[in-house]
């Protein structure tokens, strides 16, 4: 009741004239620094965030939130549309997304984002109004051996997927391991894998690099190999009866919905993980648990909820941590934090006892922020759409440049540039020989937090490795990673011994 | 109409007078930025030194003090010798609109990786904006308030006791390489990324110790779980009354985060002093003051030959302190 109570306070404090319109414009902003390649949430935060001293410190929080919510819808959008993640946390929307575009059946894809978005947001900001403080203690007790073990998790949901070549899923994850570990090694102190001695490296290789090059380079040269330039681009339309078949087929997915808001709001809030490795991991998930994972990749509808409504669910989630510990839960949740800290507020476990009228007013702010963000988004489709029906000889020279761009922006380094020109060219050829790109992905996003969890975990016991399935969260984690490792593998040799024997 | 026209040219000629009148005290320093200053920051977003970055930026912003944008960029690659190179090699094309926030690693990483060729010495100094502290920290359910239970607790565990910090071979380490020296202990150092996530392994018990700075733990600190028990600075810390320092324990042992800001080399006279009347506006202005003061921060403004003499001195420590890890 207390909550409820505080609640109302809150949404009073996110109606107030000035509130409610800084939510509404950093939703519209944010859903086009969402769908511009390469600019994601952390740009658009970190951009605006001198801009937010014009207005007092509610107001400011609450308009970042929503160009961070915003920006979590407007990702889909270029990832459906053009075949390139709008931002990193909608890497995974292009796997089912940009299939379905092509069908000509944007216009589903489109609604079922942002329908899945908004479900995503609103479930997980009720978690977040419900236990806040309780959840903010089991993200402490999440450790390097948990961490890892989470990590093995999302590893072995990839692994595990029935259809897929194993063999060369395997090789993908490895490309996307070392590649991961290009960079700076925190453990030793010393640079690693400086192909020679290009200072470039030394930043690693940023993810969006490599799936950029995949998604916009690779997609580019693989489409018009395809259509021999003869297509123009897939004709969806949307007319009121269309949305509601789409609904209907919607409504299937809500298993799908549920699962992975809940799995994408608890990876956000653990520190060091945020929306990316969500979104991934709700996908893997929702291909594993679903009838018929062999669709997954070719345009199934649940291939799009999942990751959609982890991403958003795991924005909200990653705030968890930054108000009740201080500590960011992703790269976008860091700036925030140190915006609060400009702003004079000390984020911690008293936070919530401190300022409640700005904690609240905050929350209540996210409410609104996702009613307004499916709102405008859905507005925007018919749009969206008219964009697509661009013969794809006008469309190609605009993936391109947006590519371009894309590499450019999050670290201003041409050497990025040229490194995504290659990664398109190289995942252009593994497509053609039939290798899985999305465990390539999904590896150099998650090699930079496995790695070091792993050696931080031996180190501090001494080489024993048995604290991945004696520590109590671990184990559990642990054993179902290894049992879905292992189960596939299994099953592939049994299937060869069946095999010989009818030969 | 001579009259008219006479007056008409008073005006011009007033107005012309007006002109120089108006550029006359900017001689001394008439060099104002061309184009967008790129802003670096030696570290990655949302830590330390990134969040003092922005609220640099924000002050300048806020005040209009400069006619053309400061656009931050962070190059956290390699502790910083991306960043590093990334000056050197602007101070060969564009010395003038190139400055960058910097921190300890501007000295470390330098000695640990001399196939960069970065000197130092060759960069323009612009301004020290303040010193950042560091302390030491336990969990209060460890049940030690003071520095002797630390070294009794740490010497039974030896090398069990695990100790998170920030980097290898950089400022956590060598502090505590300095602890297990000055008390014989054989503390396990633990690396992580970001000193956020360090004080998080403290709060939940995965790690059994931390010299984290004030900032990053005080959140842990209102909120009673985490403690203070020494301090690396010369005087008690305003925040932290009840935490000695390590000099009234016996052990003449201070030790500061710099926080300063630094130009490309060979960047002109007249850009050097923009710079350096900028920063220190914004070191003079009120959030500024505010921020140090709510952080106990150390360090007073620096700047020019100060600041360098104040960098060499600090090289020579910290070369000697890496070579005595072995580091070099």
């Amino acid at each position: 009741m207390e909550i409820l109570q505080h609640l109302s306070d809150g949404f009073l404090i996110a109606l107030q004239p000035l509130n409610l319109g800084v939510v509404i414009l950093g939703v519209v902003v944010g859903l086009f620094i969402g769908a511009m390649p390469g600019l994601g949430s952390v740009n658009g935060v970190a951009i605006l965030l001198p801009m937010t001293f014009l207005v007092p410190p509610t107001a400011a929080i609450m308009f970042l939130a929503a160009i961070y919510y915003g920006a979590m819808y407007g990702g889909a959008i270029s990832s459906i549309m053009l075949g390139i993640p709008g931002a990193s946390t909608a890497v995974a929307t292009t796997f089912d997304g940009r299939p379905l575009a092509i069908k000509g059946q944007a216009d589903k894809a489109l609604t079922a984002a942002a329908l899945a978005s908004f479900f995503g947001g609103t479930l997980s900001i009720m978690l977040f109004t419900g236990f806040a403080p309780a959840l903010a203690t089991i993200a402490l007790d999440f450790g390097d051996p948990e961490i890892f073990a989470l990590m093995l998790l999302a590893f072995a949901t990839f692994i595990g997927l029935s259809g897929d070549d194993i063999p060369k899923t395997i090789f993908s994850i490895c490309i996307g391991l070392v590649f991961s570990a290009v960079g700076l090694d925190i453990m030793s102190g010393e640079p690693r894998l400086i192909f020679f001695d290009i200072i470039g490296f030394m930043h690693g290789i940023n993810f969006l690099v490599l799936a950029i090059g995949i998604y916009g380079i690779g997609e580019m040269l693989w489409t018009i190999e395809i259509t021999r330039g003869e297509s123009s681009m897939s004709k969806a339309v949307i007319t009121v009866e269309r949305i509601l078949v789409n609904l209907k087929e919607l409504l299937k997915t809500w298993k799908t919905g549920v699962m992975s808001s809940v799995l994408g709001f608890f990876v956000g809030i653990l520190p060091a993980a945020g929306a990316t490795p969500g979104s991934l991991m709700a996908y893997g998930v929702a291909k594993m648990t679903s009838r018929n994972p062999e669709d997954f990749g070719k345009g199934e509808i649940a291939g799009v909820v999942a990751p959609e409504a982890a991403n958003n669910a795991a924005s909200t989630g990653s705030m968890l941590p930054m108000l009740t510990l201080g500590i960011p839960g992703s790269p976008t949740t860091a700036i925030l934090l140190g915006g609060m800290v400009i702003w004079g507020l000390v984020p911690g476990p008293r936070l919530f006892i401190d300022e409640t009228e700005f904690v609240w007013g905050l929350i209540a702010s996210l409410y609104a922020a996702n009613f307004f963000a499916v709102v405008i988004n859905i507005l925007f489709i018919p749009l969206f759409l008219w964009m697509l029906k661009m013969p794809f000889t006008v469309l190609a020279p605009i993936i391109f440049v947006l590519s371009l761009v894309g590499g450019y922006a999050p670290t201003q380094d041409m050497h990025d540039v040229w490194l995504m020109l290659m990664f398109g060219v190289g995942g252009y050829l593994m497509r053609k020989l039939d290798y899985p790109l999305a465990p390539a992905v999904l590896a150099i996003v998650l090699g930079p937090i496995a790695e070091p969890a792993l050696r931080q975990s031996l180190l501090i016991a001494n080489g024993d490795a048995s604290v991945f399935v004696t520590r109590p969260i671990a184990g559990p984690i642990t054993i179902v990673a290894l049992v879905l490792l292992v189960l596939p593998l299994l099953k592939l040799i049994r299937d060869r011994v069946w095999k010989r024997k009818l030969l | 109409m001579s009259i008219a026209r006479r007056g008409m040219l008073a005006l011009v000629g007033a107005l012309g007078i007006g002109a120089v009148a108006a550029s006359a005290p900017g001689v001394a320093q008439a060099w104002e930025p061309q184009k967008p200053v790129e802003f670096v920051i030696m570290a990655g977003q949302g830590g330390g030194a990134d969040k003092m970055a922005r609220l640099m930026q924000t002050v300048i912003e806020k005040n209009g003090w400069s006619s053309k944008p400061l656009t931050p960029i962070n190059k956290p690659g390699g502790s910083g010798a991306e960043a590093l190179v990334h000056l050197k090699t602007k101070g060969g094309s564009d010395p003038d609109h190139t400055i960058m926030v910097t921190l300890n690693s501007f000295y470390t990483t330098p000695l640990r990786q001399p196939g960069l060729g970065v000197d130092i010495a060759t960069f323009t100094p612009i301004a020290r904006m303040a010193e950042d502290t560091f302390l030491l920290w336990v969990h209060k359910d460890s049940g030690i308030t003071n520095i002797e239970e630390f070294v009794v607790a740490a010497k039974e565990a030896g090398n069990d006791w695990v100790m998170a910090g920030t980097g290898k071979l950089q400022e956590d380490q060598l502090l505590t390489d300095f602890l297990n020296a000055a008390y014989g202990l054989n503390m396990k150092y633990v690396p992580y990324k970001g000193g956020g996530k360090v004080a998080k392994q403290l709060a939940g018990q995965h790690a059994n110790s931390t010299v984290n700075n004030p900032s990053e733990q005080e959140g842990f600190y209102a909120s009673g779980d985490t403690v203070p028990l020494a301090a690396f600075t010369p005087d008690r810390l305003e925040l932290f009354p009840d935490a000695p320092t390590f000099r009234e324990l016996g052990q003449d042992f201070v030790y500061f985060m710099q926080r300063s800001v630094v130009g490309a080399p060979g960047m002109s006279d007249e850009a050097a002093a923009y710079y350096r009347e900028l920063f220190q506006k914004v070191y003079e202005s009120e959030d500024w003051q505010a921020y140090r003061k709510k952080k106990s921060l150390y360090g007073d403004f620096l700047s020019d030959q100060a600041l360098m003499d104040y960098w060499m001195t600090e090289r020579e420590i910290h070369k000697a302190m890496l070579s005595e890890m072995g580091a070099l």
